[in-house]
């Protein structure tokens, strides 16, 4: 009892150690692969970052107009469309892979088109994750403008067309919240991606479906470098947003 | 743009079962400086918003004396508290005329014309929402009569405004009446109904009380409520 009781005490710290060991091999590895501009991390970094800011714009075109018109609209379905744009923010995004790989196989109502297993494929699964998400954000910050500007664009006599262009406009600050929130999920999402796009080195290998192989290869080192530059990208695509749109310049706006 | 009149024939406006406007009748004319006075909750602001168009009435009909849609072309709106866009001083004055799909050209000259009778020039790139009180209701104004409306509609312009910004907006406001723009305001401020209105509207408990010419209602006063609201008195 003692013995064996020591003996995983031991381990224990072994474990512990060889951890710490791993998270310096990989910021080792990680600054390795950046320094030496490593083939295989820039294309599967550029896919990332391909796919994702793609899966944005689309989501966005999408969203921003949906959730706008949502706050201006009243229907009568109106509060249950909001309560299940909510809920939708919540899809595990491994069943959305499923379902956009089951209409997108071969045997699928879209599986003349081929696009399975592609970078497309991914964009398609990401889009459906992150629309929710940037349309009731959208529609929580498009609700409070528009109950400032209400009167006033009423009197105007402004079409719908009008109201929804000058209320994005004006609310363009807060929409970049949404949208950067919507690119997170994106970027650092796996489950969905893995099954649509496979996970095919020099086709369909993004950063996040990297590093699970990594991982179940035991090449944790690799693994927590590619997370590193994961990180910082995510980091540095918010950075540059920000700073291009001068959020943090005007106060309130 | 061609002046419009207007007449409410048993205008009424409901809301939750309690009547808080009329019914009322009512003519106005193609010409004048109406002032809408009364105490709080007489329905000035509801009255206002109904010849507007901006308020759904319960019962009774508004006619404009040309079709709906271009006599609501032809107006303008100042809100009591003035809404900004958040967008330049610049941009908040061309925004009613890029509505229409203006050119930029004459827009910019409407913008810089506009601006300089608000005293507006010099803080043209400055975002509207800071702007001080006095400033954002001239900007409110010059940004509802850049489209050169028919029928000018205020709702407490001068509310909380000091003297010397109170003093600019009535020049405005005469100057946009003598270039042949009809005005229909509400007040609190007696001595300004006085100094600018040519007709008055008194309103009490959502009813038209009086109406009359101003000088007949601010001197001779047919009803006894109207006469203790002249002099000071709590009506309600």
């Amino acid at each position: 009892m003692r013995l064996s009781g020591s003996t995983i005490d031991v381990d224990g710290a072994r474990g512990q150690f060889s951890e710490m060991n791993d998270i310096w091999a990989g910021m080792l590895a990680a600054f390795q692969l950046i320094w030496s501009l490593d083939a295989d991390l820039v294309e599967i970094t550029l896919r990332s970052l391909q796919v994702s800011l793609s899966a944005l714009v689309i989501a966005s075109a999408i969203a921003l107009p949906l959730g706008t018109w949502l706050a201006i609209r009243r229907f009568r379905f109106r509060r249950a469309t909001i309560a299940t744009l909510n809920a939708l923010m919540g899809l595990p995004p491994v069943v959305v892979g499923l379902i956009v790989y089951l209409l997108l196989s071969r045997s699928g109502p879209f599986g003349v088109l081929g696009l399975l297993f592609t970078p497309a494929a991914m964009i398609i699964a990401q889009v459906i994750i992150i629309t929710p998400l940037i349309a009731s954000i959208t529609h929580q910050a498009m609700r409070e403008l528009w109950a400032e500007y209400h009167d006033l664009l009423i009197s105007l006599n402004t079409t719908q067309r009008q109201r929804i262009a000058t209320l994005i406009w004006d609310g363009r600050r807060a929409l970049l919240t949404g949208a950067l929130a919507g690119f997170g999920r994106a970027i650092g999402e796996v489950g969905a991606i893995m099954i649509v796009g496979g996970n095919i080195d020099h086709a369909t290998r993004v950063l996040t479906t990297a590093i699970a192989l990594e991982t179940g290869k035991g090449d944790f080192a690799l693994a927590l470098g590619l997370g590193f530059i994961l990180i910082a990208l995510a980091l540095m695509v918010n950075f540059a947003i920000h700073t291009l749109s001068r959020t943090e310049r005007h106060g309130t706006w | 743009m061609p002046p419009l009149s207007v007449s409410l024939r048993n205008v009424s406006v409901k809301r939750r079962g309690k009547t808080i406007l009329g019914p009322i009748d009512m003519d106005l004319g193609e010409a004048g400086f109406t002032v809408v006075l009364g105490p709080n909750g007489a329905g000035k602001t509801t009255l206002l918003k109904v010849l507007h168009g901006v308020e759904r009435v319960s019962g009774g009909t508004v006619q404009w004396s040309r079709p709906a849609d271009q006599a609501q072309q032809a107006q303008a709106y100042v809100f009591q508290r003035p809404i900004m866009l958040r967008r330049s001083v610049r941009n908040n004055l061309a925004y009613p005329l890029q509505l229409l799909g203006t050119p930029k050209v004459p827009i910019a000259q409407q913008v810089a014309i506009w601006a300089g009778r608000v005293g507006l020039a010099d803080v043209l790139d400055q975002p509207a929402p800071r702007l001080s009180g006095g400033e954002k209701q001239k900007l409110a104004l010059a940004r509802a009569l850049i489209r050169q409306p028919s029928v000018l509609f205020l709702d407490e312009p001068c509310a909380n405004l000091d003297g010397r910004s109170t003093r600019e907006i009535e020049a405005v406001l005469r100057a946009a009446h003598h270039s042949g723009t009809r005005i229909i305001m509400t007040t609190h401020d007696l001595g300004q109904a006085r100094r600018l209105g040519s007709d008055v509207v008194f309103l009490l408990n959502g009813g038209l009380h009086e109406q009359g010419a101003a000088a007949q209602v601010f001197d001779a006063p047919a009803k006894a409520e109207t006469r203790a609201f002249l002099d000071g008195d709590i009506v309600d």
